[in-house]
């Protein structure tokens, strides 16, 4: 039997110094808002970059002001060459799916809230934590490097096929030293994963506090654990598959470049390598990762929604279930993003399957918030109506998704905007809806003060209607034969489309603009914030418990000890409808009424 | 009638490590009488327990990424030459394997040292450098292995089967040389008797992980699929 004491002692005390406290520290909870910080830079210059490319496409031959800063080849009087146009898409995807999509809900909110959900005092390596956010910090760095190094970042796309992708400047500008920045970004990005899983796994089940059982964990902490399960064994698979890259560039390997292959003219010194090596190798990682952008905003939003419709969701357990079946859906369904690769036909039937087979656990969970949601007096405020914005997000985008899983109507679409505009609602939009709602709904607890909710609501109100005015309009592209990649359209058919480009880059500049409110509104509401309260939404778990924002070892020295479920709604109790997670109180709940 | 005097009894301190490093205190999830709790767990084990097998969950993740790519890059090319494995390696598998038995030895030490009394000397980190030093010669033979493929001419990018030779020896070499990290902390713990248990037996873990992914990938470079 181990000694009471032993929890404290063995950790760490409150720093001192400012380098341990805000640089190097060790608290998941600042470890949480470095993540976060991380992620809101990335996303501004994601964002930009998307701006930049999305004028391109509008208008192909306008000078963009300043551009030629960003490279020196790239934009000769500031107009956007076709290789340039692809460096840029790159960077913006890359940054946006690592460095935001994978950063913002899972590491940043999870860092924060996972230990508190668990009634820890703190992560249970809290040396690997602060190596997992710095280990990422450098993977960032590195990929900004690739700006300035060479002729510029990679144009492969973040998909980085080979053979291109490994060939070396041959291939294009960015293909020599940028796709190796890329990759040892990545592979870096990886270890830094690697160790926030090591820490959020052992978290939810070693470090429970009393009474606080698997089934009381909140759904976010579910959705994290299972996210980081994914983590886990996704991006030890990407991280090989980034050294091989490397060698076949530095090294003179052939792993991924095939024999007498002839680009630009000059025979390629490899031989005997697969192309379609580096795409299962990717895309074992690449579904997966969809999942772990958007499974912890499905925690988050119910979480949220829980909280403002006053009582739980139909069923927490399927809830659960469902996300977990996502999880080990996710590896099996991969090949559907090589249904045009030369793949065996029949492997896509195989493919295919899955692919249509993890729409069940995907609707079953939308069936849960609905049918939760129906007849719900629910809060309207910014936190519950972008929860309400993700499910719009997450039907939209998941109805395009019964198309492409299909390979006959999928060859057709396949690499056509119709793709674009399914991935932006799914994975992207929809996760970026979790983000907000996650934000607006914690930034009390995280930073002591609240938001400024009328600005909230506008924010919402304008990106809710800009996201749709930007990426429904892109299925009509894809029906229509838009592909996807190409920086002008010069083709006959496609002249047409050009005036749907041209709505689409005003909608995105609009929508764009739109995210300084909430910029604004977090800057303020952080220094000018009314202070928040403990419990300002009136919440039932243990992060709702403690002081906003919470002290250095969470529970202030307390053993907490959990009696209820951890979401206790629609009850009379002392406190209200609600039951807190640590009260000892006992109430009569709906279920155990005769 | 002389008084015999009986000197008390000396109670030897247990070199069970301090309260404060003996785990993680999971007694704080025993179940409270009052509350209609459902937890069944009487303690939680130390989080190292849980952490080891994400570790190696990752490892054999990425070896089996690597497994995958080989498979697939034998199978279809033509260019591919089966090399001769150098002799050395057999020797060092012998040595990575005895180092494994070592550790085991000093792992039964190690858990008759910290529920003994202190006046048992066991000298219980004496097999743990025994660990190290194999360690250090299987690196070495792997370093040697290399040599004597590159004296054949047969470096990185010769042909793909060397290709994968490197990659996979040079990793599992580095996760090798980050056991004998690990195993220095372990030692130094345990010379200031300070170590957990849990720890010794998460690194133990690892280390018997590190002889089997070798003889996994031994066979793996050896055979032709």
């Amino acid at each position: 039997m181990h000694d009471m004491s032993a929890h404290a002692a063995a950790h760490h005390g409150p720093p001192t110094s400012f380098i341990r406290k805000h640089v190097f520290s060790l608290d998941h909870k600042v470890i949480g808002k470095q993540y976060y910080g991380l992620g809101l830079a990335a996303v501004i210059i994601g964002m930009v970059l998307s701006w930049l490319i999305r004028i391109h496409l509008g208008w192909t031959n306008a000078a963009i002001p300043g551009l030629h800063l960003l490279s020196k080849n790239g934009a000769p009087g500031d107009v956007m060459t076709p290789e340039f146009y692809l460096q840029l898409m790159t960077m913006h995807a890359t940054f946006m799916v690592f460095f935001v999509l994978t950063v913002v809900p899972f590491a940043a909110f999870g860092n924060f809230f996972l230990p508190i959900h668990t009634g820890a005092e703190d992560m249970p390596f809290p040396h690997f934590n602060m190596m997992s956010f710095w280990t990422t910090f450098v993977a960032f760095c590195v990929m900004l490097l690739s700006f300035f190094v060479g002729d510029g970042p990679t144009l492969g796309g973040w998909t980085q096929y080979a053979p291109l992708s490994a060939l070396g400047s041959v291939a294009g500008p960015g293909e020599g030293a940028g796709v190796v920045i890329w990759a040892t970004s990545i592979a870096i990005f990886c270890v830094g994963q690697l160790f926030g899983a090591l820490n959020f796994i052992p978290n939810v089940l070693d470090l429970r506090c009393k009474g606080m059982s698997l089934w009381r964990l909140p759904l976010p902490t579910w959705a994290w654990f299972i996210t980081s399960c994914m983590g886990l064994t996704s991006f030890s698979v990407l991280m090989p598959a980034c050294i091989l890259l490397i060698l076949d560039h530095v090294a003179g390997t052939s792993f991924f470049v095939a024999s007498n292959l002839v680009i630009n003219d000059q025979m390629q010194p490899h031989s005997g390598g697969s192309t379609l090596l580096w795409q299962h190798l990717f895309w074992f990682f690449g579904h997966p990762e969809v999942y772990i952008a958007i499974v912890p905003g499905m925690g988050i939003v119910s979480h949220v929604l829980i909280t403002n419709m006053r009582k739980p969701m139909l069923s927490h357990r399927v809830l659960v279930y469902s996300m977990g079946a996502l999880a080990v859906l996710s590896y099996m369904v991969y090949g559907h993003h090589m249904f045009v690769s030369g793949m065996n036909p029949f492997s896509s039937l195989l493919f295919s399957f899955p692919t249509l087979m993890i729409t069940i656990p995907s609707t079953i969970i939308v069936l849960i918030w609905l049918g939760s949601l129906y007849g719900a007096k629910i809060r309207i405020n910014a936190a519950s109506l972008f929860a309400l914005g993700f499910i719009s997000m997450f039907i939209t985008g998941g109805v395009s998704g019964f198309f492409l899983a299909q390979p006959s109507i999928q060859i057709l679409l396949h690499a056509t905007y119709f793709v674009v505009a399914h991935f932006h609602f799914t994975m992207a939009i929809a996760a970026l809806f979790g983000i907000f709602s996650g934000t607006y709904f914690w930034f009390p607890k995280m930073w002591g003060r609240m938001m400024n909710e009328t600005l909230g609501k506008v924010h919402f109100w304008l990106t809710f209607v800009g996201v749709y005015a930007v990426f429904m309009p892109m299925h009509y592209l894809g029906l229509a034969g838009g592909v996807r990649r190409y920086q002008a359209y010069v083709v006959d058919y496609m002249q047409p489309l050009i005036g749907v480009h041209q709505f689409i880059t005003i909608a995105a500049l609009f929508t764009g603009a739109a995210q300084l409110i909430f910029i604004y509104n977090l800057i303020h509401s952080r220094f000018r914030g009314e202070p928040a309260p403990d419990n300002p939404w009136q919440g039932t778990s243990l992060e709702w418990s403690i002081p906003s924002p919470p002290p250095h070892d969470n529970f202030g020295g307390k053993h907490v000890v959990v009696y209820h479920d951890p979401y206790q709604y629609g009850v009379q109790s002392s406190t209200g409808d609600y039951l807190m997670q640590d009260s000892p109180e006992q109430v009569k709940t709906e279920s155990e009424e005769p | 009638m002389a008084t015999t005097v009986h000197e008390p009894p000396k109670v030897e301190p247990r070199r069970s490590p301090q309260p404060g490093h003996s785990g993680n205190g999971g007694v704080r999830n025993l179940v409270p009488n009052d509350g209609n709790l459902r937890a069944v767990r009487d303690y939680s084990p130390p989080p190292s327990k849980a952490g080891i097998w994400v570790i190696l969950a990752a490892i054999t993740m990425s070896f089996a990424a690597f497994t995958s790519a080989l498979v697939v890059r034998q199978g279809g090319s033509s260019d591919w030459h089966h090399l001769t494995l150098p002799s050395v390696l057999y020797w060092n598998t012998l040595v990575l394997l005895a180092s494994s038995v070592s550790l085991e030895l000093s792992r039964r030490r190690v858990a008759v040292f910290m529920s003994g009394p202190r006046t048992v000397d066991l000298s219980p980190a004496r097999w743990l450098y025994v660990t190290a030093l194999l360690g250090a010669v299987f690196v070495a033979g792997q370093y040697v292995a290399w040599l004597q493929l590159r004296s054949q001419g047969l470096y990185l990018a010769t042909n793909p089967n060397s290709s994968f030779f490197y990659v996979l020896t040079a990793l599992h070499g580095l996760h090798v040389l980050g056991g004998l990290v690990g195993l220095t902390y372990v030692i130094r713990k345990l010379n200031r008797v300070v170590l957990r248990r849990s720890t010794l037996d998460s690194f133990s873990y690892y280390w018997h992980f590190m002889s089997i992914l070798w003889v996994y990938l031994l066979l793996l470079l050896w055979m032709k699929l």
